[in-house]
């Protein structure tokens, strides 16, 4: 039971921590950013009254939440190949992590629309509003502005599974902890001072997020809900 | 390589579901008995211990997962204490699980409407008599939806215990795809395997849910 940690070894390695944190940071914006339109189409597509996309965004939601990421990770990297087709291991996580982060969106933006009063959608009616106007300002944002904060903690908990994607060999922050530690030898000391990483850049999300709801949401603010 | 999928390979794969289930169980009484702790310091009187528990809950919801097993893999064998793959995931998934589940139910726990802790307090029962006979009782049952639709979090993620070598359903799956290598069709086996251990699960919290919103909408306002 002797304890030795050595962390100057592994911190002098500190430009690939850094490369890797700034690849994950990178994962996580694209497959956010995408994610986010991707599941609002398919909330959207699941309260259409074509029971056929209804039924289609349903099955895509549930097999989604019901099957590890790193099973779907596997499959769109196998799938992908065994079609032909060739892409870098970046563009295999950013359409895994898309399409696994759409289907915890859908489902969140479906509560939001179902929170939408129907009295507001009749108002709008009423002040001959088009669709589209409707669609916009009296469901979409009103909606998005209610579940922001259930969203942004879903876009935290993705850039953390992101560290999945180091199973194919996407080069960020998990990976690079994995080649550090088979090059010195220094498993533990590696590991913690990438949870640390890990800690940063969730609260660094966090805290990136709260501020954009303060912009984007200053109704919010003047309401004095907490985010 | 070549050959096909035979019933040998299903048998092992459906040993590795076994070890799946296997490993979620240990994970939920394992994290279900820390996480018990850990909500109760969240709500503790005193603030050391709340302060305590609350980094631990900060610690472990920021870190992933993945790097958590590596840490327990890994920090183990550092101390010098060699354990096999199955302790090293057990033991990392206790205090995933325990973080969250804590965290769900101290909200549960303080979900009970404030007047029953006040009427428990106004009729002179002991700080521990007040949460067992009258806070917990009501907090299991608001905690029961969260918690059965946390099991599927947890059973989809001992798949990741297979990068440290543990052999559950995902890791068998790598191993037989070894030697077949059709990756697609293997993977997709086990996806549908995951989806039918997990869907079900997902429709009872469901279920329960909805039950739940229907009872409490027939309580007359405190």
């Amino acid at each position: 039971m002797s304890l030795q940690l050595d962390f100057p070894a592994v911190l002098e390695r500190w430009p690939s921590f850094l490369a890797g944190a700034a690849l994950t940071l990178e994962l996580a914006a694209f497959a956010t950013v995408l994610g986010a339109l991707f599941g609002t189409l398919a909330a959207v597509g699941r309260g259409t009254h074509n029971a056929l996309i209804a039924g289609a965004c349903k099955v895509y939601v549930e097999t989604i939440r019901n099957t590890p990421l790193l099973v779907q990770i596997f499959l769109v990297y196998f799938g992908l190949a065994s079609l032909g087709l060739k892409f870098s291991a970046f563009t295999v996580a950013v359409a895994a992590l898309t399409i696994n982060v759409g289907a915890y969106t859908a489902e969140i933006m479906r509560a939001g629309f179902e929170a939408i009063p129907r009295g507001q959608i009749e108002a709008a009616e009423g002040l001959a509003l088009s669709r589209l106007q409707i669609y916009w300002h009296i469901i979409l944002l009103p909606a998005i502005e209610k579940v922001y904060p259930a969203l942004t903690s879903q876009f935290v908990l993705l850039m953390l599974a992101s560290s999945v994607c180091s199973q194919i060999s996407a080069e960020e922050l998990t990976a690079v902890a994995n080649y550090i530690q088979s090059d010195t030898y220094r498993a533990f000391e590696t590991y913690i001072i990438v949870a640390v990483l890990y800690v940063i850049l969730s609260l660094v999300m966090r805290a990136g997020f709260w501020g954009l709801g303060l912009v984007l949401f200053p109704r919010r603010r003047r309401l004095g809900t907490p985010l | 390589m070549g050959g096909h999928l035979n019933i040998n390979h299903l048998m092992f794969l459906g040993q590795g579901a076994l070890w799946t289930i296997g490993l979620s169980a240990i994970a939920l009484i394992g994290g279900g008995i820390v996480g018990f702790v850990i909500a109760l310091a969240r709500i503790s009187p005193l603030k050391s211990v709340r302060i305590a528990s609350a980094l631990y809950v900060q610690l472990i919801q920021g870190t992933p997962l993945l790097v958590i097993l590596f840490l327990g893999y890994f920090g183990l064998a550092a101390i010098g204490l060699q354990v096999s793959p199955l302790a090293a995931a057990g033991a990392s998934l206790t205090l995933y699980v325990a973080a969250y589940l804590g965290e769900i139910w101290r909200g549960c726990i303080q979900s009970v409407p404030k007047p029953q802790w006040e009427a428990a307090e106004g009729l002179a029962l002991s700080r521990t008599q007040r949460m067992m006979k009258v806070i917990l009782p009501q907090a299991i049952r608001i905690a029961t939806p969260p918690t059965v639709g946390f099991m599927v979090q947890i059973i989809k993620n001992t798949s990741l215990a297979s990068v440290v070598g543990f052999v559950e359903l995902m890791r068998s799956g790598q191993i037989v795809n070894n030697s077949l290598f059709e990756p697609f069709a293997i993977y997709a086996i086990i996806a549908v395997t995951y989806f039918a251990m997990c869907y079900p699960l997902s429709l009872f919290s469901q279920r329960l849910e909805r039950r739940m919103g229907r009872g409490r909408s027939n309580l007359a306002p405190a």
